[in-house]
């Protein structure tokens, strides 16, 4: 009897494979260090999965960008392209769906995951640096949308693109400049098409993905932050789960649920294409950004109303600037739990940011 | 079929011994299985995108017939067509004859032409000659004839077929 328990929980000798890959390779030494790595388990554990879920739809948009790549033509063809794409090639449009709609919840896991970061204070000493190159990789990751909206070539894609830009054109002097070198040329063209394809596939990603891995470094090296709340429990009362395989489950498990998320929206929902972006045709009614930029659409249109002409652009992009200052330079001002007083202040920032995204974001789209 | 003793502690034996292993197999076998449905799930739209292009060819090379405006072709010259998804010549002989064959060398794939000096079909890429009536081999590496169509002139048309 004992022989026999024993013997199930032993794990099974190894496969010829693995000795040969490991004598190469080393796995077991990684594996050695993942399962010392521990996670920390108390009732906020939940915002850890949402970096795991915003990285699965990094990997899926790579993936299916790279699919998209194999029959979309940037410049004069481009909405020919994707109208092949979509309507002509087999499971295209799922592929192009699956693109958009995962661009989408990575936004959505992205923002969820800087807001838990912020309120569980995770930016706090040493994990500055995690805050700051999540910043950039936002940045990016909304460069990545801004400049993927305008590929098809459809008539929203060629409206957004042309207001969103004529924003930083509005800025004095060096204005004009940038968003003739930005569109290439005075208005939204091929040439536009074709530069926007260049950042998208090809800049972006090489920007991204080092500042990923720095980011995800950081992680590996800093371990998960605990909130105050557990940090203030002694060290007896605190438990953690191994990461491997644990956690590591743990996150394969909401990968699997993000996965089956994305393949019921693409396939339930396909994204759809607009009518041929056409220049001499109007704006069509009820024209607006993709959710995320809504905040700064509906700040400027609200200051344009407010102080007509470009004062109101202007003020506007000042408060954004001064906004999102704020916003990375968090860490420094709230650097540990020895001051209650910045404490309480850094959260009701977050308070007043949150409310703010939540407000500007339904009164722009009730305001359509 | 004995029943000794043994024999009938034997099953409870063996179940202990290898219930945890089936167990084991159990999960290994069903995860197994689940990864192999979302592997397919996922592959085979994949699959069917890549290979479109590969399809539509396959459609357009179940055509049988091709009609030409080519009956004013001078005779001693060639036009080249796409017969489906393959380049394809039309030959007009000086002795007012017509043939046509699959452009595409039996050797590796080169498209091949029609040389009207030396009246000779010639694949440029590795010296291959058929002969230009019967689309047989002459010399060089050719391992087969050129594929030939049947050629049919109504009025202004030419109508190549395949059998």
């Amino acid at each position: 009897m004992p022989k026999s328990s024993s013997r199930a929980l032993e794990s099974p000798p190894p496969s010829k494979v693995w000795t040969f890959l490991d004598e190469r390779l080393g796995l077991s030494e990684i594996l050695e260090i993942a399962r010392h790595k521990r996670v920390p388990q108390h009732t906020q554990s939940f915002w850890y999965y949402w970096g795991g879920i915003s990285l699965f739809f990094f990997l899926i948009q790579a993936i299916s960008g790279v699919l998209l790549l194999v029959y979309y033509r940037p410049g004069v063809d481009a909405f020919d392209s994707v109208r092949r794409i979509t309507y002509d090639i087999d499971f295209g449009w799922l592929i192009r769906s699956a693109h958009s709609w995962s661009a989408n919840l990575m936004i959505v896991a992205v923002f969820v995951h800087m807001f838990s970061v912020f309120f569980m204070k995770a930016y706090r000493a040493p994990r500055e640096f995690g805050w700051w190159s999540g910043l950039v990789l936002l940045g990016l990751a909304m460069t990545f949308g801004f400049s993927g909206y305008l590929l098809p070539m459809d008539e929203l894609a060629y409206f957004a693109t042309k207001v969103g830009l004529d924003i930083p054109t509005s800025i004095p002097v060096i204005g004009p400049i940038m968003g003739d070198l930005i569109r290439g040329g005075p208005d939204v063209n091929e040439n536009t098409i074709q530069r926007f394809f260049a950042l998208h596939v090809v800049i972006l990603p090489a920007l991204f993905v080092p500042v990923l891995m720095f980011h995800l470094f950081l992680v590996q090296k800093h371990g998960n932050a605990v909130p105050p709340s557990e940090e203030a429990k002694p060290e007896s009362e605190r438990s953690s789960i191994p990461f491997f395989p644990n956690f590591f489950a743990k996150d394969l498990a909401m990968w699997l649920i993000a996965l089956n998320v994305l393949a019921l929206l693409a396939s339930l929902y396909p994204w759809d294409l607009g009518p041929q972006a056409d220049p001499l045709a109007p704006a069509p009614q009820g024209i607006h950004p993709e959710w995320y930029f809504m905040v700064p659409f509906q700040v400027l249109k609200v200051f344009g109303n407010w102080f007509p002409g470009l004062t109101g652009e202007i003020m506007g992009m000042a408060l954004f600037t001064l906004g999102g200052l704020i916003w990375a330079v968090i860490p420094l001002y709230d650097m540990n739990n020895k001051n209650a007083a910045r404490a309480r202040t850094a959260t009701w920032i977050g308070f007043v940011v949150l409310a703010t995204v939540i407000v500007f974001t339904i009164w722009g789209y009730s305001a359509l | 079929m004995s029943d000794s003793p043994t024999d009938t502690l034997g099953p409870l034996d063996a179940g202990l011994e290898y219930d945890p292993l089936s167990r084991r197999k159990f999960v290994k076998v069903g995860f197994g299985l689940f990864g192999a449905c979302y592997a397919g799930a996922l592959g085979y739209p994949i699959y069917r995108y890549l290979n479109d292009p590969a399809e539509e060819a396959a459609l357009m090379a179940a055509i049988t017939e091709v009609s030409l405006d080519a009956a004013s072709l001078d005779p001693g010259s060639v036009l080249m067509f796409r017969f489906g998804a393959r380049p394809a010549m039309l030959i007009h002989h000086l002795d007012g004859s017509w043939a046509s064959f699959d452009a595409v060398c039996t050797h590796l794939g080169c498209t091949v032409q029609y040389e009207t000096d030396k009246n000779r079909i010639h694949c440029a890429c590795h010296g291959g000659v058929y002969d230009p009536v019967s689309g047989h081999p002459v010399s060089g590496p050719p391992p087969r004839s050129l594929r030939k169509y049947n050629v049919e002139v109504k009025d202004a048309q030419v109508i190549v077929s395949r059998a």
